[in-house]
C-alpha cells in the first residue's frame, strides 16, 4: 500500500504573541528572531495514522510530499525519523506567492506523478493560513472520497474503516484505499521518533522537486484569491483587575462586583 | 444578473440556527451589490420554507430527495455543486459548522472557483461584484483581508454567530423554485453513527459558560467548576490544552477547532487564553480570567479578572455567587 502525506512547515504557533510580528506593508508574517519552524500539528497526527495503518499491515510505503520556499531540514526530517519511507520535497520560491488553488494543483500535479498512490494523508488545518481546504481541493482534483477528522482508520482487505468524528459523536465510513483523509489532534498523539529512527532519517535525503518538474500549465497557478490586507488586531485590553485582601476575598469581591454590573 | 446563495442546512425538522446568521449576511451583501439573496434547502418542509422567507430569502430552491437524509459531505457536495451549476451564483454562503465547511469548500474546488473559510465580515463591490472577507489567520495572531479575483462562485464560509439573524419579517414570502438533481449512489458507505447522550444545558446553547484550563492541574478540579456552572445555570467548557490531556472529552473544547460559543458571561479559570481559544469565545458578552498570571493573554480581552491563585479564588467566588443568586 502506498501512502503519501502531506505535511507543511509552518511557523511555530506556541511562538509568544510578543514574537509575533507583521510587515503590514508586505503583508507577510515576520518569521520569529531564533524560534525554528515546526512539522504543522495536525500533519504529525496524519503522519501517525500513517505509520499506524503500515504496522497494521506490516507492509507499505509512506511517503512525505510537502510544497514550501525555505525548508529547515532538520525540521522537516521529522516525518522520516518517526517511521516515514520517503520524503518529496517541492522547494520553489514561487510557492510562498500561490494561493490556495495554486498550492492545491501543484501538490495534485505531484501526487500524479508518483505513481500507484492509493490513500493520501493531510492534517485538518495548517496553522498559519488556517485554510483548512487543501484537502478538500486535492480530493476534489483527484477526485477521490474524502473523509475528514479521522479518529481511527482500519485496514481491511480491500477497504478502510474510519470513524470520523462529528460535533456530537462519530460517524463510521466504509471507503475504498484509494481515499483522501484528514487528520487532526483527535486521532491521537503522534510518536516521537526514537534514535534508531534518527539515525535511519540521518541517512535518507529528499528528493527535491521544483514546480517546474510538474507540468502545470500557467494559469493553474493564477491566484484565485488575493490577499488585500494582513495586520495585528488590536484588543482593548481595558479589563477592570478585582483586588481584595487575599485570593479569597478576591473571589468574593468578584462576585459582587458580577452581581453589581447585573451580569450574575 | 445573479444571486446570492445561501446554503441553508436543516437539522432534524427545522432550518439549523446559522441559516438565519447566514440569510442576515447575504442581505448585507445585496444591499451592496443589489442582487437578490436565495436560499436552497435540500428536503425542506413547509415551515422551513416559510421560515427562511421570513428571515430574508427572496427566493427558495427545494431540492428534494431521500438520499439527503444522510448527512455526508459526499451527498450534499454533489447536491450543492449541481444546484450551484444551475443556478450560477455571484456568491455561495455556507456556514462553519462540520457539513458547512466541508461541503463549501469541495464545492467551490469543483466549480474550479475558490473559498475563503472561517470569515467574521465580508463585503461586496458593486462595479466588479467581487467579494472581500475579513478573516483571521495564524490561530488569531494576526487579521486578514482577501479579495476574489472573478465575480461567479466565489465561496464564503462564515464563522458560525458573527451574523446576527433578521428579526422574523412574517409578512415576507419567498418565491419557491423545486430543483431537480440527479443523485448518483456515494462512494462513501455509512456503516454506524454515534451520537453522545448529553446532560444539562448545551454548550453552544449557553447563556454562561465555565471554563478551564491547563493550570487547573486535573481532572479533578472540574468538579468545582460543574458546581459554579449549576449554580449559574450554565455549561462547563474547556481548553484544547484540558481535552488533549484527557480531562475532558473533546465535545468540551472552545476555540479555533473546537465550539464557539458566545455567551452571556464566559468564566475562564486557568486558560492563558491563546489565540486559537479566543477564536471560539471572543465573541461573548462578558469574559472574566481567573489566572495567576497577570500577564497572560487572557486579561486583554476579558472584562473582569482577579490575579491569583485559583484554587483560593474559586470557593469564595463560588461561595458568594450561590448566596447572590439564590437571595
Ligand atoms: C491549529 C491549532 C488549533 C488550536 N485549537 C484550539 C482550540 O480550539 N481551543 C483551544 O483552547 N486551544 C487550541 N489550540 C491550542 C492553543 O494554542 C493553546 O495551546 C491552548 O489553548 C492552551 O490551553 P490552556 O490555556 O488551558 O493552557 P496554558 O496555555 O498552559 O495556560 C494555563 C494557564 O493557567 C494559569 N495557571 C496555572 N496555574 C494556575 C493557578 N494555580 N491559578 C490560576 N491560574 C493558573 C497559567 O498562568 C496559564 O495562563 C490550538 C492550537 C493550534 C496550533
Ligand atoms: N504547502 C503544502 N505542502 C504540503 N501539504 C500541504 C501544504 N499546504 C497544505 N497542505 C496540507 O493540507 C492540510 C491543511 O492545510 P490548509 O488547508 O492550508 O489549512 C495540511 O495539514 C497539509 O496536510
Amino acid at each position: 500500500m502506498n501512502i503519501v502525506v502531506c505535511v507543511k512547515q509552518v511557523m511555530d504557533p506556541d511562538t509568544p504573541i510578543s514574537a509575533f510580528i507583521v510587515d503590514e506593508a508586505e503583508k507577510k508574517v515576520i518569521p520569529a528572531q531564533g524560534i525554528p519552524p515546526v512539522v504543522n500539528g495536525y500533519c504529525e497526527n496524519a503522519v501517525e495514522a500513517a505509520l499506524q495503518i503500515r504496522d497494521q499491515q506490516g507492509e507499505g510505503t509512506i511517503t512525505i510530499l510537502s510544497l514550501g520556499t525555505d525548508f529547515v531540514m532538520d525540521v522537516m526530517k521529522k516525518p522520516l525519523s518517526m517511521g516515514a519511507d520517503k520524503m518529496i520535497l517541492i522547494q520553489d520560491e514561487s510557492a510562498s506567492n500561490l494561493d490556495a488553488s495554486g498550492i492545491v494543483n501543484v501538490l495534485s500535479a505531484a501526487i500524479n506523478k508518483i505513481s500507484d498512490v492509493d490513500l493520501v494523508l493531510c492534517g485538518q488545518q495548517a496553522s498559519d493560513w488556517d485554510n483548512a481546504h487543501i484537502p478538500m481541493g486535492l480530493a476534489e482534483n483527484l477526485e477521490l472520497p474524502c473523509i475528514t477528522s479521522a479518529l481511527n482508520i482500519e485496514h481491511t482487505e480491500d477497504k478502510l474503516i474510519v470513524q470520523s468524528a462529528l460535533p456530537d459523536g462519530y460517524q463510521t465510513f466504509e471507503a475504498p484505499l484509494r481515499s483522501l483523509i484528514t487528520v487532526n489532534n483527535l486521532f491521537g498523539e503522534p510518536r516521537y521518533p526514537t534514535l534508531k529512527g534518527i539515525m535511519q532519517a540521518s541517512r535518507k535525503s529528499p528528493e527535491i522537486w521544483s514546480i517546474d518538474d510538474l507540468g502545470i500549465s500557467k494559469s493553474d497557478l493564477e491566484p484565485s484569491i488575493i490577499l488585500s490586507e494582513l495586520k495585528i488586531p488590536v484588543s482593548e485590553g481595558n479589563c477592570e483587575i478585582i483586588e481584595g485582601e487575599d485570593d479569597a476575598d478576591s473571589g468574593r469581591l468578584l462576585a459582587l462586583k458580577l452581581r453589581e454590573e447585573k451580569i450574575i | 444578473m445573479t444571486e446570492i446563495l445561501v446554503f441553508c442546512e436543516t437539522n432534524e425538522d427545522q432550518l439549523d440556527s446559522t441559516a438565519g446568521e447566514l440569510l442576515a449576511a447575504g442581505q448585507k451583501l445585496s444591499s451592496e451589490l443589489s442582487l437578490p439573496v436565495s436560499a436552497v434547502i435540500f428536503n425542506p418542509n413547509p415551515d422551513m420554507v416559510l421560515q427562511a422567507g421570513s428571515l430574508g430569502a427572496d427566493k427558495i430552491y427545494k431540492v428534494t430527495d431521500p438520499k439527503f437524509q444522510q448527512k455526508t459531505d459526499e451527498i450534499y457536495t454533489h447536491g450543492l455543486f449541481e444546484a450551484c451549476k444551475q443556478i450560477n451564483p455571484t456568491v455561495i454562503l455556507a456556514g462553519k459548522t462540520t457539513l458547512g465547511r466541508n461541503v463549501a469548500a469541495r464545492t467551490a474546488y469543483r466549480l474550479k472557483s475558490t473559498v475563503a473559510q472561517d470569515c467574521m465580515d465580508i463585503s461586496g463591490d458593486k462595479n466588479s461584484g467581487l467579494i472581500s472577507v475579513k478573516r483571521p489567520v495564524y490561530g488569531g495572531n494576526a487579521q486578514a483581508v482577501f479579495t476574489f479575483t472573478n465575480p461567479l462562485n466565489q465561496v464564503v464560509i462564515l464563522r458560525v454567530k458573527t451574523f446576527e439573524p433578521l428579526p422574523l419579517d412574517k409578512s415576507k414570502t419567498a418565491e419557491e423554485i423545486d430543483l431537480v438533481i440527479s443523485m448518483p449512489e456515494p462512494k462513501l458507505k455509512v456503516i454506524d453513527i454515534v451520537k453522545q447522550e448529553f446532560e444539562g444545558v448545551r454548550l453552544e446553547d449557553a447563556a454562561v459558560i465555565v471554563g478551564g484550563g491547563r493550570g487547573l492541574g486535573g481532572p479533578e478540579a472540574f468538579v468545582q467548576l460543574e458546581e459554579l456552572a449549576k449554580i449559574l445555570n450554565g455549561a462547563v467548557g474547556a481548553s484544547r490544552a484540558v481535552c488533549d490531556a484527557g480531562w475532558l472529552d473533546h465535545s468540551y473544547q472552545i476555540g479555533l477547532t473546537g465550539k464557539t460559543v458566545t455567551p452571556d458571561l464566559y468564566i475562564t479559570i486557568a486558560i492563558s487564553g491563546a489565540s486559537q481559544h479566543m477564536a471560539g469565545c471572543s465573541a461573548s458578552k462578558n469574559i472574566v480570567a481567573i489566572n495567576k498570571d497577570g500577564d497572560a493573554n487572557i486579561f486583554k480581552e476579558a472584562s473582569f479578572g482577579v490575579v491569583g491563585d485559583w484554587e483560593q479564588i474559586l470557593p469564595s467566588f463560588t461561595a458568594t455567587a450561590r448566596e447572590l443568586t439564590q437571595s
